[in-house]
C-alpha cells in the first residue's frame, strides 16, 4: 500500500464555491481527513474541505473550435453599430441636444 | 536561445503564468526547481533553531504561539515540497541532498539562537524580511507556486504579530529582558542584511529574468529597512550599524555594505550551526524511517 | 513543604482534582510538542502538533478553572511549583524518543481519559461538567487520531512491545489514587520548562 496524493478544495464561506486549495500525501481517507483539515483548517479559515484522490481527478485542458463558433462569445453579438443606427432612426440619439 | 525559448521568455515576461504541465525550457525548470526547492529546505531548517524555544517559552500562551508559529513552518514546507514534487523530485531525494550539503537554505537558520530575546527577534524581523520576498512571489510566473504563497502570506502575517507582541512586552519589561532584546538584534542584525542577497540588478538576475522572482533583491531590502528600522527605533532600540541612515530626497536607505563573503561561506554549508542542525534532521529521518516503511510504504 | 498557593488544596477538592487533569494535559502536550518539526513525516507533524496545542489549551482552561479556587494565576500553576507539587501520572512524564511509543502512549492516555471526561461530564458541578464537555469534544478527533494511527500499526511488533511496556501505567490515568510520585524525568523537563521564566523576577510579565 503506497502514499496516494489528495487533492483539497476549500469552501472559504458557506455559499461560495470549492476552490483547489492544495494537496497533501496520506496512505488513505482516514489519514487524508485528519491532515485535510490540519493543513486546511486549524485556523478556522475553511467551512468545508473536500478531499480527492489525484487518480479521480479527470483534468481537461484542450477545446476545440475550429470553424469559429462565435455565436457561442461575446463577440457574436455585434450589436454598437446597430443600436447606433436604430437610435438615430428613432430621434433617440444620445448625441441629439433635447433628447427627443 | 531558440525561438519556443524566446517565445516563453517573452510571455513570462508579459506576466503569463505556467502551470505544472505546460511546456518549459530546460532553464526555466532548472533553476525554478532549484529556487523553490532552496524555499522548501529553509521553512524546514527554520523550525530547529525555534523549536528549542517552544519547550522554554515562559508562558502557556507564549507556548501556544510559538507552537503555531512553528507548526506553521511545518505546514509551508509541505506544501511547498509537493509543488517540488510535481515538478519531478520526490521529496525524499530532497532531503537526501539537503541532509548531504547538495542543496541549500537560506542564511538566517544557520545561526544560533541564544536566549528568548531572539525568540522575540527572529518572530519580528526574519519572518517581515522572508514576508517581503513571499509577497513578491505571490507574483511568480509559475502558478502552483504562487497560489500557495497566498496561504504562505496570511500565515506569517500570525509570526509577525507573535513576534511583535514577544518584544513590545519585554521592551516595557525589565531592564534585563530590554537587554535580551538588544543583545539579539546586535547578532541578528548581519544575517538579515544579507538575507535578500547579494545586490545583483534585475536584468542580470536569471531568476528575475524568468519571472520567478519578481523583485530585485537590492528592492527587497529596502523595502525592508523602510518598513522596519523606523519600528526599531521607535522602542528606543539602536541598529548596530553607524552608516545607517535614509537619504530623505531619494528615500533610499545607506548601510554599511554587508558581507557577502559571509553570506556565500554560510549558505554553502559553513554557517555556526549548520552542521550540527543537518545531523539532527538526518538522525530524526533515521529514527523514524521505519514509520514511513509501514505508513507510506517509502522505500527509505 | 507545601508552597502558600496551595495550602488551600485540601479545603479545595475541585482543585486538587482539576490539577491533577491539568497537569496530565500539560506534560502530556509538552512531551508531545518535542516532536514539532521532527514527526516521521511532514503532514504527521502538523497534525501532531494540533493535538500537542490542544493539550496545552486544555491543561490552561483546567488551570484557569483551579487557579480561581485558589486565588492564583493559570501560568503561576503551570509553572512556578516545585517537581513534588505536580499531580500529573508518570505516563505522561516518560521522555519517549521513538514513535512507537508515543503513539503507544497516545493510544494508552486517550482510552483512559475518555472514561475520566465521562465521569466529570456526569459532575454535579456545572463549570466542570461543562469544560469536561468541551474538552471531550476535541479529545474526540485525538481519539480518531490514535485509532487510526493503532490500527496502523498493530502489525508491528515493536509497537506491541511498546503498548505492553506503558500499559500497566496508564491505570493511573482514570485513577489518581494510584499515582505514586515521579519519575526523574519529571523534575529534567521542568527545568528546561521553566528556564526562561525562572531567568527574571516572579511576576514578570513575558
Amino acid at each position: 500500500m503506497t502514499a496516494t496524493i489528495w487533492e483539497v478544495f476549500r469552501q472559504e464561506r458557506k455559499g461560495q464555491a470549492f476552490q483547489h486549495a492544495g494537496s497533501i500525501e496520506a496512505p488513505d481517507e482516514r489519514f487524508a481527513d485528519w491532515y485535510a483539515r490540519e493543513q486546511y483548517g486549524r485556523r478556522g479559515e475553511s467551512a468545508a474541505l473536500w478531499i480527492v484522490p489525484r487518480d479521480a481527478v479527470h483534468p481537461i485542458e484542450d477545446f476545440v473550435d475550429e470553424l469559429n463558433r462565435n455565436y457561442h462569445r461575446v463577440d457574436g453579438y455585434p450589436l454598437k453599430e446597430k443600436l447606433k443606427e436604430a437610435r438615430e432612426r428613432a430621434g433617440t440619439s444620445a448625441a441629439a441636444p433635447d433628447g427627443s | 536561445m531558440e525561438q519556443r525559448e524566446q517565445e516563453f521568455l517573452q510571455y513570462v515576461q508579459d506576466g503569463g503564468q505556467v502551470e505544472v504541465d505546460d511546456w518549459m525550457p530546460d532553464e526555466y525548470r532548472a533553476r525554478l526547481r532549484k529556487f523553490i526547492e532552496m524555499h522548501a529546505n529553509s521553512e524546514l531548517m527554520g523550525v530547529l533553531p525555534e523549536r528549542e524555544w517552544i519547550l522554554r517559552a515562559p508562558t502557556l500562551q507564549r507556548k501556544l504561539a510559538l507552537t503555531a508559529k512553528v507548526q506553521d513552518e511545518v505546514g509551508h514546507a509541505q506544501l511547498i515540497y509537493r509543488v517540488v514534487e510535481d515538478l519531478g523530485k520526490p521529496r525524499e531525494q530532497c532531503f537526501d541532498d539537503l541532509i548531504s550539503g547538495k542543496s541549500k537554505f537560506h542564511n538566517v537558520f544557520h545561526y544560533p539562537t541564544k536566549t528568548w530575546g531572539d525568540v522575540g527577534v527572529i518572530a519580528w524581523l526574519v519572518d517581515a524580511a522572508a514576508i517581503i520576498s513571499q509577497k513578491a512571489l505571490l507574483k511568480c510566473s509559475y502558478a502552483p507556486y504562487a497560489r500557495i504563497m497566498k496561504k504562505i502570506c496570511w500565515e506569517e502575517s500570525f509570526h509577525i504579530l507573535h513576534g511583535r507582541d514577544v518584544v513590545l512586552t519585554m521592551m516595557l519589561g525589565t531592564d534585563d529582558q530590554r537587554e535580551l532584546v538588544q543583545e539579539a538584534l546586535n547578532r541578528w542584525w548581519g544575517p538579515l542584511m544579507q538575507f535578500h542577497g547579494n545586490p545583483i540588478p534585475a536584468d542580470e538576475d536569471p531568476t528575475y529574468q524568468w519571472r520567478i522572482k519578481t523583485q530585485a533583491n537590492d528592492e527587497a531590502r529596502q523595502q525592508f529597512l523602510d518598513g522596519y528600522v523606523p519600528q526599531i527605533w521607535e522602542l528606543g532600540l539602536t541598529v548596530p550599524d553607524p552608516e545607517l541612515r535614509k537619504d530623505e530626497e531619494t528615500g533610499r536607505w545607506h548601510f554599511t555594505e554587508p558581507d557577502w563573503d559571509e553570506l556565500k561561506s554560510v549558505v554553502t554549508g559553513h554557517g555556526p550551526k549548520t552542521a550540527d542542525r543537518l545531523d539532527l534532521r538526518r538522525q530524526a529521518r533515521e529514527r523514524s524511517a521505519w514509520v514511513r516503511q509501514v505508513v507510506l510504504a517509502d522505500a527509505a | 513543604m507545601v508552597s502558600p498557593m496551595l495550602r488551600n488544596v485540601s479545603e479545595q477538592g475541585r482543585a486538587q482534582l482539576l490539577l491533577g487533569i491539568a497537569d496530565d494535559e500539560l506534560i502530556l502536550g509538552w512531551r508531545d510538542s518535542e516532536w514539532t518539526g521532527v514527526a516521521p513525516f511532514l503532514e504527521e507533524d502538523v497534525a501532531f502538533s494540533s493535538i500537542a496545542q490542544n493539550e496545552i489549551g486544555h491543561a490552561r482552561a483546567l488551570y484557569e478553572l483551579a487557579a480561581r479556587d485558589l486565588g492564583t494565576t493559570a501560568d503561576e500553576l503551570a509553572f512556578d511549583r516545585r517537581p513534588a507539587e505536580y499531580r500529573c501520572a508518570q505516563l505522561v512524564e516518560l521522555r519517549l524518543p521513538g514513535w512507537e511509543h508515543t503513539i503507544a502512549r497516545h493510544c494508552l492516555y486517550e482510552a483512559a481519559d475518555a472514561e475520566r471526561l465521562a465521569r466529570l461530564i456526569a459532575s454535579d458541578d456545572p463549570e466542570v461538567a461543562g469544560l469536561a464537555a468541551k474538552i471531550d469534544r476535541e479529545e474526540a478527533y485525538h481519539r480518531m487520531h490514535a485509532d487510526m494511527w493503532f490500527d496502523r500499526l498493530s502489525g508491528e511488533p515493536r509497537f506491541q512491545a511498546a503498548l505492553e511496556e506503558l500499559r500497566p501505567l496508564a491505570t493511573a490515568i482514570a485513577d489518581p489514587e494510584l499515582r505514586n510520585g515521579h519519575t526523574p524525568d519529571l523534575a529534567e523537563l521542568l527545568e528546561v520548562m521553566t528556564e526562561v521564566r525562572r531567568s527574571q523576577p516572579p511576576g514578570t510579565t513575558w
